[in-house]
């Protein structure tokens, strides 16, 4: 049961990165862009999915909730100023969706609030992940490292990488749904964020190692965890010839694999801790009760169905969007 | 603890929660009733219900986008303001709210994006379907809410281990007597929500003298389901009483702002409750009523607050009010969707100004009922918050500080504000156009993908207008 919830957070938390991670990265880029028309055609491209690709940080912070409510109460109550800009950023660019298109001449103020809550959110995220991994002051189960304990220049280092992570990704994505000039203008942003989230994942992964080297002894007896980084490293390459081929499909996906690979280079370092040197995995987990409960409804079948609601929106706006820009 | 940094947290909760609050109860009714018109023009291919439904839809899309935002905030608040309750009822709550999230989030954001662009995109089956699972998603959202909060108001199902509350009978939890009247009373106030806004758009345009046709389809239709749910409702809501009666006595004693007990007991009408010295002033009471409401008897002895210890007494005079306004609401709007209806069936109602005035403004009725309610039932609730296991004071983070918590109160506050008048206005600019430019006919395609195309078209026209 523990297992089965823990393999289920980190998939949801997974595809949050990977679903909102490339819409929060085409709120970044949409800043950088000249023309109304190009912001409408960005923003099109993520309009129908947002709300959906967002729901999986609620289903990320419910799991906690109910199968690991000690990490959940622990770590929200510590992270709580970022938690806070976290989600006063989402408020912020998701009213935008909607605002936008109804306002005539206060329009800037919602193009503003996309940009600067995709920046604001994502920065929080990473800088969040930098906290945990450095390490937040925890004395007898409760946090003592004062309201801005998570703040060090590590974790705002990583705040920044993820910043570049998601715009990356959201690169990625404009390519694939996009035609003509923000095809081409946002193909030419891909190899610079490419370079920098490259720069950034080997800085945080050295740092962790040499802050941590309970982590080095761990990599060192399980050689097998190399996989990870060597998957990472391959998609790398293929994105890097696929850029270079002009391929629209290819880079989004490979993208994607780099998260995942850094995703899960990052658990398995601190593996079974989910606060790192803290709380391990089944110091955390709810109750048995709890977590069969959970199991046999919203676990065994409602996950699949969720899985399925999130294929048929993807299926049903799939292709290219671009087209319909000259049609108003 | 910090006393500041608790009444900052409990301030914010109730700010955020009252102001998410809004959206829901407007969008559950709203998704409902866009799968009847969905529904309608389908089976019988009339083009007022396709007008009126794409109509409805922007409305809908503004609201429900406010509702997602607000709502995310919901899932954090109880871990980062109060992380003693998150970790100790964490077995308990988590899984419940892991369901809402599971089975009514996902199924709302998933066939959500398809109904606002995806008609163009699927056969009409199934996106009469998707509107549909939208309608369903907010149902199942506000059920597992219900049974969240019956049980923090009921606590039942679990036992103390090591510091948590651990369930040994979901099906208790779940199917207990007090989540099947909260519940219902819970829709039915939302659906009438939404009966009361459609009336009142209908009647705003038959004053304005436009948009006849689309008008009496609303009138008619919010006016008449109206007529139906409001006696129901306030017969479940005289069960939601029993509840309280029974379950929470102290709870019961304030709302009807009873200090002492009595034998039988009388029914305060109006006053202004003193919790200084333990009595009413200016009280207008009928006696025995109070025994009747609380125990259909003439006899009963009904128990009065000054039989709790002080530190367990909720306050009296939010509940006190609360309750009242609610319960004057409901009857404001019972009177005006009976008469309503009644010249309606007349063919009346057109004629009679005075009352279509009365129904247009009477479109806040129905939120200060469900934001009254809900004060009655939390406020009324205090010193608690898990009731009678798990006090407010103790369930606050612990290191929480007064500067963080005063900080996210007015980051919050400053926010909401900002993006509320915003929204509101952008409702009521597209409320105000109606549904012009539709023509009566479904004639209004979205182009494929094209997030903004509901609403582009109105701006344009308002400010031709204007």
């Amino acid at each position: 049961m523990v297992t089965f919830w823990v393999a289920l957070l980190a998939i949801s938390i997974l595809i949050y990165l990977l679903l909102d991670g490339f819409d929060l990265g085409v709120g970044m880029l949409f800043g950088l862009a000249g023309s109304e028309t190009r912001r409408e055609a960005m923003l099109r491209t993520v309009a129908p999915v947002w709300d959906g690709n967002e729901t999986w940080l609620i289903v990320t912070g419910v799991i906690m909730w109910g199968a690991f409510p000690v990490v959940y109460s622990m770590l929200l109550s510590a992270l709580y100023i970022p938690v806070l800009v976290m989600l006063l950023g989402l408020i912020l660019r998701g009213v935008a969706f909607e605002f936008r298109g109804k306002a005539s001449s206060t329009r800037w103020i919602w193009d503003v609030s996309f940009t600067a809550g995709s920046f604001a959110a994502s920065f929080m995220q990473g800088a969040m992940v930098g906290a945990l991994v450095e390490g937040l002051q925890f004395s007898n189960g409760e946090y003592a490292g004062g309201t801005f304990g998570w703040l060090t220049t590590f974790s705002v280092l990583c705040g920044i990488g993820l910043c570049f992570g998601y715009a990356l990704l959201g690169a990625c994505w404009l390519v694939r749904k996009c035609d003509g000039s923000i095809r081409e203008a946002t193909r030419r942003q891909i190899p610079l964020l490419a370079v920098a989230v490259l720069a950034f994942l080997v800085v945080v992964f050295t740092h962790a190692l040499i802050e941590h080297l309970p982590i080095l002894r761990r990599w060192i007896e399980r050689p097998y965890l190399f996989l990870f980084p060597l998957v990472g490293a391959g998609a790398a390459a293929v994105l890097a010839t696929s850029i270079l081929r002009h391929d629209d499909y290819w880079p989004f996906h490979m993208v994607s694999l780099i998260f995942a690979a850094a995703f899960g280079t990052l658990a398995l370092s601190f593996w079974p801790y989910m606060i790192p040197f803290v709380v391990t995995i089944d110091e955390a987990a709810a109750p048995h009760a709890s977590l069969a409960f959970m199991f046999w409804g919203a676990g065994l079948f409602v996950f699949p169905l969720m899985l399925l609601y999130v294929a048929v929106g993807y299926r049903v706006f799939r292709g290219k969007t671009a087209a319909a820009v000259d049609h108003y | 603890m910090d006393p500041t940094a608790l009444l900052l947290s409990r301030l914010q909760f109730a700010f955020t929660i009252s102001f998410h609050i809004i959206f829901p109860a407007f969008t559950i009714g709203l998704a409902a009733w866009l799968t009847v018109l969905e529904a309608m023009h389908q089976y019988t291919g009339r083009p007022v219900y396709r007008t009126l439904f794409e109509f409805w839809l922007k409305i809908f899309g503004v609201a429900f986008g406010m509702g997602v935002v607000s709502g995310v905030v919901m899932a954090f608040q109880f871990g980062t303001n109060w992380s003693v309750l998150s970790r100790m009822s964490g077995p308990i709550q988590g899984p419940l709210l892991s369901y809402e999230t599971f089975t009514a989030f996902m199924l709302e954001a998933g066939f959500f994006g398809i109904l606002i662009f995806g008609r163009p995109r699927v056969p009409p089956w199934f996106y009469l379907f998707s509107t549909a699972m939208v309608a369903l998603g907010t149902t199942l959202s506000a059920f597992w809410i219900m049974v969240n909060n019956s049980w923090m108001q009921v606590p039942t199902g679990y036992v103390l281990e090591n510091g948590q509350f651990v369930p040994n009978d979901w099906a208790q939890i779940i199917f207990n007597r007090v989540v099947w009247v909260r519940f219902p009373h819970m829709l039915l106030a939302s659906y009438l929500t939404g009966a009361f806004c459609v009336a009142a758009t209908g009647a705003w345009y038959l004053l304005r003298r436009t948009y006849r046709a689309e008008a009496h389809v609303m009138l008619r239709m919010g006016l008449a389901l109206a007529a139906v749910l409001l006696p129901v409702q306030l017969f479940i809501g005289h069960l939601v009483g029993d509840y309280v009666h029974d379950y929470q006595p102290a709870k019961f004693a304030a709302i009807e702002a009873r200090w002492h007990d009595e034998q039988p007991a009388s029914e305060v009408l109006i006053a202004i409750p003193d919790s200084a010295t333990e009595s009413n002033r200016y009280a207008i009471s009928i006696p025995v009523l109070g025994s009747i409401i609380g125990s259909m008897s003439l006899t009963s002895k009904e128990v009065g607050l000054t039989s709790f210890a002080p530190q367990d007494r909720p306050p009296v005079a939010i509940p006190f009010f609360a309750f009242r306004i609610m319960v004057g609401c409901g009857f404001v709007m019972l009177g005006l969707a009976w008469f309503g209806s009644w010249l309606g069936l007349k063919h009346r109602l057109e004629r009679s100004r005075l009352l279509l005035w009365g129904i247009f403004l009477s479109f806040p009725l129905p939120w200060i009922a469900i934001l009254t309610g809900w004060y009655t039932a939390e406020v009324g609730r205090q010193p608690w918050t898990v009731y009678g296991v798990l006090r407010t004071a103790n369930a606050v983070t612990p290191f929480l500080t007064a500067s963080a918590a005063l900080t996210s109160l007015i980051l919050f506050v400053a926010v909401y504000a900002f993006i509320f008048s915003f929204g509101t206005y952008y409702i009521y600019r597209l409320l105000r156009a109606g549904p012009a430019g539709l023509g009566g006919k479904p004639l209004h395609v979205p182009v494929p993908n094209r997030p903004m195309s509901l609403a582009d078209k109105m701006p344009a026209i308002v400010e031709a207008g204007e």
